[in-house]
């Protein structure tokens, strides 16, 4: 007598725990082995490009907090520095340093957003609940700034909209070494866990040739080997006066390139943007934050493709300007919409529960990959 | 190498298919025919002095440069710019192509740089640019039965009603 | 300290109330939600049932299927492709049903209503809300703020009216 087997479709719908957002994924099975992952997104598509079309520079900039919501200081920086070079405008000083700590506080800030919603995925409850106390401390300084929690519109063409309260300067320098020991507690709950590691060792292994052709970046990138960084290859703003490390991925406990390699260097990345922000607060000058934004925004006739690090990836703004006071065209290269194609690579041959600890290791946010 | 030197070997080498180099702005960019971009591409990226390895960018561009009678544009063309990066050496180049706005059809560069096929598929998502070679082209970010047309010409409108929702505001 | 619970009990479980009180108090101190949540309003959802402004103190636990679940809050912008999605889980949920409609997007279209091609302007052009919650984001406080207006809606409830 033989078996009758078929392949089986399944799909881990829009409406899921563990999708992180509003994702489809449709899985071809032969038992509990993957055959094939096909993505489909645009259950988040919001329009932003035609938004971009009708309003002028500086309305766009809320628009570009939400793309990526867990990383919005971050959107913004990439769309200011886009816009200055295009004008071929300088900011104070002052206000470089200020934007820099701004975006490794969100670095941080996203890091955990990530690292405890990878645990939950995996089943470990506990790290979620400690990492979102860290990030409210983090909010809160973000708050005594600008007034928000989580979407900001504090960075505008030219400057900054607001000056830093004095109680933002001591709280955060009381922050970090408040913070140094908690990565530690990370660690010791995770890192090292027996089962974890069984769970995400030689899981998802992301060969270097491949992930260059596949374009993506950030630390999907990162922890295949290759040591690229948009702040220290084509650095912007005033990174290039910082000292600071780029972890990359070892091998340490499977293969380079596994899901366990991507983790890790994201929990390194954390510890080096302490690094960064000690060093600004220490060079910090005096200044007018509000000096430098012109009355009225209308760049010269031409298009720029300017890009930014973010804590997922390259974050590129492709801005074709007409001499209007509207842009032409803006296109928005998101670090999650090319990241997520590699995800029918990585999963072949590996079971469904295997499937989600490579989605979370990749980190997307739908806001991003549907713009 | 700076993108005047890019433009002198590739004009040597592939002669007619090269139209123009455009310094006129900020970014200067390479205006290609649009049916010889793959050959191109394979050039690009496997020679040793080049080596770009990274697409960064694929978008499409409405370039609104035709007559407008009524809400309508017809004539004019649409482009699509490449964004090209080497990991190795360093350094980037920028590509145009454009295509008639009545029949706009590119050569996929998806076998060269796998990162294309979801670029590409956006962009015919948003402007009907079709791209011939492509192993599987249709919509991505808009619903698949979605019959109004594409969203991001300048001449776009909003239908009332969508399986049964109102759409305006 | 002894409440009122305690009076009753000690002379021996007789408790005396209305039906109606006792059938909403019971309904109004479980919600049970379905875990749903669509862009920057869900990451305000995960903050308000993390450690610091606490959802499960109300009686409110994330549930996996929304077949098992009270409440469902809408959170972030819904698009017409999600839209028909939303309404398949709406009819999904078993009666007494509750839905909080959390965020501008979600009450109208937030930011998005004027050139938005696939935005739906409002997810009550799609279910019945009960409950709407401004803001965007809307803080941590004002949702367990919009919870406690339903819990008051479901407490005025009376008994002959199902759902």
């Amino acid at each position: 007598m033989s078996l009758k087997t078929e392949e089986m479709v399944l799909n881990l719908g829009p409406q899921h725990p563990s999708t992180h957002g509003v994702l489809r994924l449709e899985l071809k099975l032969e038992g509990e082995l993957i055959i094939n992952v096909t993505p489909h997104l645009g259950y988040l598509h919001r329009c932003f490009e035609k938004h971009a079309e009708a309003m002028t520079y500086p309305q766009i900039i809320p628009y570009t907090d939400r793309m990526d919501y867990l990383a919005a200081m971050g959107n913004e920086f990439g769309y200011v520095v886009a816009v200055e070079r295009l004008l071929g405008i300088q900011v104070p000083e002052r206000v470089e340093y200020i934007r820099v700590i701004m975006a490794e506080f969100q670095r941080i800030a996203s890091h955990l957003v990530a690292l405890g919603t990878f645990g939950n995925d995996i089943g470990a409850m506990t790290p979620f609940l400690f990492c979102f106390r860290d990030r409210e401390m983090i909010l809160s300084l973000f708050e005594m700034v600008c007034g928000a929690r989580m979407l900001y519109n504090y960075m505008w063409v030219g400057g900054l909209s607001h000056d830093l309260h004095p109680d933002f300067i001591r709280n955060a320098k009381e922050f970090i070494p408040y913070f140094r020991p908690k990565v530690k507690e990370l660690n010791d709950l995770l890192t090292g866990n027996k089962i974890f590691i069984e769970r995400c060792a030689n899981v998802g292994v992301l060969p270097l040739e491949t992930a260059i052709n596949y374009g993506t970046s950030g630390p999907v990138l990162r922890g295949s080997g290759l040591k690229w960084d948009v702040r220290k290859n084509d650095p912007y703003s005033i990174y290039d006066r910082f000292d600071f490390d780029i972890p990359v991925g070892e091998g340490l406990v499977g293969t380079v390139g596994d899901c366990w390699d991507r983790y890790y260097v994201r929990v390194l990345e954390m510890e080096q943007s302490l690094k960064i922000i000690e060093q600004a607060f220490e060079a910090l000058p005096e200044g007018d934050v509000t000096s430098a934004i012109p009355k009225r925004i209308k760049p010269p006739i031409g298009q720029l493709y300017s890009r930014v690090e973010n804590p997922r990836g390259e974050l590129g703004y492709f801005i074709i300007s007409n001499g209007a006071a509207n842009p032409f065209r803006v296109k928005v290269k998101g670090p999650s919409f090319v990241n997520l194609e590699v995800i029918n690579e990585l999963c072949k041959g590996h079971l469904i529960a295997d499937v989600i600890a490579v989605l979370g290791s990749i980190d997307i946010v739908l806001g991003e990959v549907d713009r | 190498m700076k993108t005047e030197e890019i433009f002198q070997v590739l004009k040597e080498k592939f002669g007619d298919s090269i139209i123009e180099l455009n310094t006129a702005n900020i970014e200067p960019f390479i205006l290609v025919n649009p049916f010889e971009i793959d050959k191109i591409s394979y050039f690009l990226r496997d020679t040793e002095q080049f080596l770009f390895d990274n697409l960064m960018l694929l978008s499409g561009v409405d370039d609104a440069n035709g007559t407008k009678a009524n809400d309508i544009i017809t004539g004019g063309t649409l482009s699509v710019y490449y964004h090209l990066e080497s990991t190795q050496l360093n350094h980037k180049v920028v590509l145009r192509v454009s295509t008639p706005r009545e029949n706009p059809e590119v050569v996929s560069v998806e076998e060269v740089w796998r990162s294309a096929d979801w670029h590409e598929r956006e962009a015919y998502d948003m402007f009907g640019i079709i791209f011939l070679n492509h192993p599987d082209l249709r919509r991505i970010l808009m619903p698949y039965d979605w019959e109004f047309g594409f969203p991001l010409r300048k001449d776009y409108k909003n239908p009332e009603f969508y399986q049964g929702m109102k759409i305006p505001y | 300290m002894s409440s009122l619970l305690d009076k009753q009990f000690e002379d021996g479980n007789i408790v005396i109330a209305k039906a109606e009180d006792l059938l909403n108090w019971s309904r109004l101190s479980s919600l049970w939600q379905v875990g749903f949540g669509l862009a920057c309003c869900a990451i305000e959802m995960m903050a308000t049932s993390a450690s610091h402004y606490d959802f499960d103190r109300f009686g409110v636990i994330p549930r996996a299927s929304p077949r098992q679940a009270d409440i469902i809050i809408i959170s972030g912008t819904v698009t017409l492709k999600m839209a028909i999605r939303i309404k398949r889980l709406y009819e999904q949920m078993p009666d007494p049903k509750y839905v909080i409609s959390m965020g501008s997007c979600s009450n109208s279209g937030g930011p998005y209503w004027e050139h938005g091609y696939h935005v739906l302007k409002g997810v009550d052009r799609v279910i019945p809300v009960d409950v709407y919650v401004p803001g965007c984001p809307p803080r941590p406080e004002a949702l367990l703020e919009g919870l406690m207006k339903l819990q008051e809606k479901i407490r005025n409830k009376p008994l002959n009216k199902i759902a």
